[in-house]
């Protein structure tokens, strides 16, 4: 059983860890400029635990195929442990742990600490049982009123949002079901919701934030590669939240503003 | 190598015994309740610990609440049709008054359940004495301190419930606004604490007239005295906590 | 020279409804408690099956269910995590094994209340039987997960389920919470006050520590929930504004305003996470004990071990904010919950390599409990080291809310918690009933469940990092999500092989009960206090006598002695310890 025991467990460590090691399923591609960093802290706490898995795994197996009843007269070695042992793994542990952690928060200090830059694109995203809409504030730079009493989910768009229309500065706003965004250029992100909690998740932007209604939280990532990319709602809303999708599509400047011309035209 | 002692098997004296005929068992060695001679000394500490962590959750239980009421007192919400974030908290107008008449109440039944607690723990000890032949301790008249206690705690919750008809009477009810519902919730909460703590002191006060062992009913009555100091103490702090929130 | 003091707990009850319905005996209660788990767990088990039958085949129709529509899908869901991690986790290795065991393991006769016993289990029951009820209200079972977010679960009309089944759900967690503050008095009252002559605290066995540690984690996380859980059916019933601000559901303006649904976050984590290390700590408790009862040496570290264990339960305390990464919460908060919740992992890690350490040098004995626990510690180190992903914020951005976690927690929480059910169940069966289980069958259920298992739940991760989201009904609505739907698919099969196997444990159970062959008072050679008593055990555990204790609990293989074990009853010296 002791063998039987090796095998089992060290080809359970071996088939596992290549799947990991081939990336048969991965991170999806990253297209934003957080992306690298990310994917870095993301490989580089995958190798030291992925080490950690393979000798914890490897070890366990081997020693209770070695120390089985049986393999030799010696009889079981009467210990109560070694204190030096503890404190050295516990220190080393700690200091890996925590070194791991620390290394990481660089990249989520310049991700969350600090406010979009001056000059980046501004776009609210709103959630609601079960879809996204995207607001856009138009030349003035201003997001014009919002009322949930005017919201109307079925009139799309403008009326989803509850925008209230007589506001001047709503009359710029689009409002949209799928988001563009020009590449290489930050996006200053306000997240909202209406109903219950959703979750704005852009796997191959590397960005994910709860959208919480009553609050309006600000975000913001920079999308490096003209492309199209899915969101999904990563927080459950209700029977739908498998079906609550959307799109972003990054494109050059020039098509970005030659779509929201088309769009604020629309308006008029 | 062991030596086995004689093991003895006595029948537990039920209820109904007769207060006081047989003398109750102090310390001694490993005797666990039933042994004929339970020991009694044993499970009051037994009790006492048991209680001691009993309060742990309740304590976590008004700590989540008061924490809670704490931030939202601060927090504000984002208004869409401002664009902006506000606060939202309307203080009650408690009628403080009556609260603190209530407080008084509650501060003498702690007093008089303290003196409970001493009383029984005396006749306790005088019970050994009481069943010599022959000797006599005189009649013992004594205040019902546990009635009282029982009594000053129904005054307490009567007047709680005045207090929410007079919030009521003010416009505050238990949605009227987040400050309200605190109000509410904190003192009801408190209450039903109370109710629980005033119920077990009437069955102490009751089962008396069944003869149970003087012994078992003073370990009720002490136990139940030091929770409603606790009580007590938590309606302070309690108190304290709505005069701040205001 | 043993002193043997004559006691007697209470009398022995005589008829069937004070011997087996309203027991007051703590072993009674124990095996109460395990069969509702039992129950329970293949309740559980079922629904998940139908989540995965409906995940590959999401408009196959079954017999006499029927269509599983997204509503039912996510119904399954919620019941499947609320059965299993109260009705299973947190009562058969605690509820059910700390009754059968700590009063014996201490040497004492009974648990400290036996009443409040026997009340915390009937009130686990009617727990859980208001809890099915919500299958079979209108609406049915609620449909926001176990973890119950509002405003999700705090309005009516959010989805079908959230009326009177979510109503129910509340109050069965309420009810809950109650019965497990109940048994934690016991279980600390019972560990401080009705230790044996000679058991110190550092004399007893791990399993009794690890059930300590968790009654306090419970007595002090309990009351929270049940205060979160009141504040929900406020909201949901009489117009409070706790976690609820203003929202329009559909279009429909609710009559809420200005509240924080974080703050239901805030309360459910600090109840929820210290929730987890309940679910694990007695099985960690159990592997010790089996560990070194089969390899016979003593536990490594056993001092650290304590620690550890005191360690992970307060540090338990302190890291609630790494569910809520991605919840809007400050990301100052977050940056300090993620280094304690690295924190934490370190006394697991040590108790980890203790455990190698315990095997290293010992002369292994494979009998089925010693299986489950070496399975134990595999699982333990693969479901743990997903742990460090998930702790640091910056990583959590891509895996939160995905299959990741999912994988990660089923590993810990529904494997390797589980194996140590099956260990001490295997363990621990001669004394409770008297028989062997069946060693061949222990095996193959073995086998094919490890295996099993790790089929089932590894793949998780890797579909986690391509982006799979947790909690999808079906997979057929986003282009990446569906080219991941052939390792779906193998999960499906994997978790039909895995689930039939268990019925071989089950059969094995009850048939070693009748059948199985007569055991001795201490088949296993084991030093702990349960194996000096009969099999099964008296009512008063030790037949009117107290033991004395003179050993720490993982005297084997010590030089010199006579047998390759010393019971801790044993008056013969040995190496002070």
């Amino acid at each position: 059983m002791g063998l039987a025991l090796l095998v089992i467990i060290w080809l359970i460590t071996f088939v596992s860890t290549y799947f990991f090691v081939a990336k048969v399923w991965w991170l999806p591609h990253g297209a934003a400029a957080a992306a690298p960093w990310i994917d870095h802290q993301f490989a580089l706490t995958y190798v030291l635990m992925g080490a950690v898995f393979v000798a914890a795994q490897c070890g366990l197996g081997w020693l209770v195929w070695k120390h089985r009843d049986g393999a030799s007269s010696k009889p079981a070695g009467y210990s109560h442990g070694n204190t030096t042992l503890e404190i050295v793994w516990t220190v080393l542990t700690a200091a890996l742990f925590v070194g791991l952690n620390l290394m990481g928060s660089h990249v989520w200090a310049s991700e969350r600490f600090e406010a979009a830059s001056v000059g980046a694109v501004p776009v609210e995203v709103t959630g609601m049982q079960f879809a996204w809409y995207f607001r856009y504030p138009g030349p003035d730079g201003k997001y014009g009123r919002t009322d949930l009493k005017l919201m109307d989910p079925s009139a799309g768009n403008e009326a989803a949002i509850g925008l209230d229309t007589s506001d001047p500065a709503a009359k710029d706003d689009v409002v949209t079901g799928t988001m563009y965004l020009p590449v290489q250029r930050e996006v200053d992100l306000t997240l909202r919701a209406v109903d219950v909690i959703h979750s704005f998740f852009v796997p191959a932007l590397r960005f994910k934030q709860d959208a919480v209604p009553g609050l309006a939280i600000h975000m913001h990532f920079t999308p490096t590669e003209i492309g199209d990319y899915e969101i999904a709602c990563a927080e459950l809303c209700g029977l739908g939240h498998y079906k609550m999708h959307g799109m972003i599509h990054v494109v050059s400047q020039e098509d970005f503003d030659k779509w929201l011309a088309a769009r604020e035209a629309e308006k008029q | 190598m062991a030596s086995l002692g004689p093991t003895v098997t006595v029948s537990v004296p039920e209820a109904g015994h007769g207060g006081g005929s047989t003398p109750p068992h102090y310390g001694g060695d490993g005797g666990g309740p039933g042994d004929g001679y339970p020991d009694y000394g044993r499970r009051l500490r037994r009790a006492r610990l048991g209680l001691a962590v009993a309060l742990a959750p309740i304590l976590m239980f008004f700590v989540s609440l008061v924490s809670a009421a704490i931030v939202r007192r601060g927090l504000p919400t984002f208004d869409g049709t401002t664009n902006t974030y506000m606060h939202d908290w309307i203080p009650v107008d408690l009628p403080f008054a009556l609260l603190l008449f209530n407080t008084g109440l509650l501060a003498a039944s702690s007093l008089s359940a303290e003196f409970a607690r001493r009383q029984i723990t005396r006749q306790a000890a005088l019970a050994p004495v009481r069943s010599i032949p022959g000797v006599s301790l005189g009649r013992e008249t004594g205040v019902p301190w546990l009635y009282l206690t029982v009594l000053l705690g129904a005054g307490f919750l009567a007047g709680q419930w005045r207090a929410w008809q007079e919030l009521a009477a003010r416009g505050f009810y238990l949605a009227t606004n987040a400050s309200s519902s605190f109000v509410y919730l904190l003192t009801a909460a408190h209450a039903v604490h109370l109710a629980g703590g005033a119920v077990v002191l009437l069955y102490a006060a009751v089962v008396s007239l069944f003869h149970k062992p003087i012994e078992a009913r003073r370990i009720v009555v002490d136990v139940t005295a030091w929770y409603w100091h606790f009580i007590f103490l938590l309606w302070v702090a309690i108190l304290a906590l709505l005069w701040l929130l205001r | 020279m043993a002193t043997l003091a004559p006691i007697h707990a209470h009398a022995a009850p005589q008829g069937f409804i004070r011997k087996y319905i309203f027991s007051l005996d703590h072993k009674i209660i124990g095996l109460q408690y395990y069969f509702l788990a039992l129950a329970a767990v293949f309740v559980g088990m079922f629904l998940s099956l139908l989540m995965r039958i409906h995940l590959i085949w999401p408009t196959a129709v079954l017999p006499w269910i029927g269509e599983i529509k997204p509503e039912t899908y996510l119904s399954l869901l919620t019941m499947h995590g609320t059965i299993m991690v109260f009705f299973v986790l947190t009562t058969a290795p605690q509820s059910g094994f700390g009754n059968y065991f700590l009063p014996l393991q201490i040497g004492a006769p009974d648990m400290a209340f036996p009443v409040l016993n026997m009340l915390s289990f009937w009130t686990t029951f009617v727990a859980f039987v208001v809890l099915i009820a919500a299958f079979f209200v209108s609406g049915g079972a609620p449909l926001h997960g176990w973890t119950g977010y509002a405003p999700l679960s705090a309005l009516n009309n959010s989805g079908p389920g959230e009326q009177l089944g979510a109503d129910l759900w509340i109050t069965s967690i309420a009810i809950f919470c109650i019965a497990s503050l109940m048994g934690a008095l016991n279980f600390i009252t019972t560990t401080l006050d009705l230790r044996a002559k000679g058991m110190t605290m550092m004399r007893m066995p791990l399993t009794c520590w690890a059930w300590f540690v968790t009654a306090v984690l419970g007595l002090l996380a309990f009351g929270v929930l049940l205060s979160a859980g009141i504040l929900l059916l406020l909201d949901r019933n009489l117009g409070t504004s706790f976690y609820v601000p203003l929202v329009s559901v559909n279009g429909q303006l609710m009559g809420h305003r200005g509240a924080s649904p974080l703050l239901w976050q805030h309360l459910f984590w600090f109840f929820g996470h210290p929730e987890v290390y309940i679910a694990i700590l007695p099985g960690m408790g159990v592997t010790s004990q089996v560990l070194s009862t089969f390899s016979r040496k003593p536990i490594f570290g056993y001092k650290a071990m304590v620690y550890a264990i005191m360690a992970i339960g307060f540090l338990g305390f302190v890291v609630w904010g790494h569910h809520m990464f991605m919840s809007g919460m400050s990301p100052y908060s977050a940056f300090a919950f993620s280094i304690m919740t690295m924190l934490i992992g370190v006394p697991s890690a040590i108790k980890t390599f203790n455990w190698l350490g315990t095997i290293h040098n010992g002369r292994v004995r494979f009998h089925t409990p010693m299986l489950y626990a070496i399975g134990f510690v595999s699982l333990f180190v693969s479901g743990g080291l997903s742990g460090p992903f998930l702790a640091q914020p910056v990583l959590d951005i891509p895996l939160h809310d995905t299959y990741f976690v999912v994988g990660h927690f089923h590993l810990i929480m529904g494997v390797a918690a589980i194996f140590g059910i099956f260990a001490a169940t295997y363990y621990w069966f001669p004394k409770m009933f008297g028989r062997m289980m069946n060693e061949t069958l222990g095996r193959v259920h073995f086998v094919i469940t490890l295996i099993g298992t790790y089929a089932i739940f590894m793949p998780m991760h890797y579909l986690g990092m391509a982006g799979q989201t947790r909690r999808y009904s079906q997979f057929t609505e986003v282009a990446y999500m569906t080219r991941l739907i052939p390792l779906q698919t193998f999960m499906t099969y994997a978790a039909f092989i895995t689930i039939g196997a268990q019925v071989i444990f089950l059969f094995n159970l009850f048939w070693s009960m009748f059948k199985g062959p007569k055991a001795s008072d201490n088949p296993w050679e084991a030093t702990t206090l349960e194996w000096t008593t009969a099999t099964p055990p008296p009512h008063d555990n030790f037949g009117g006598r107290t033991p004395v204790v003179h050993h720490g609990p993982y005297e084997y293989s010590v030089p010199g002695a006579a047998k390759d074990y010393v019971m801790q009853t044993d008056p013969a010296g040995v190496t002070a310890h």
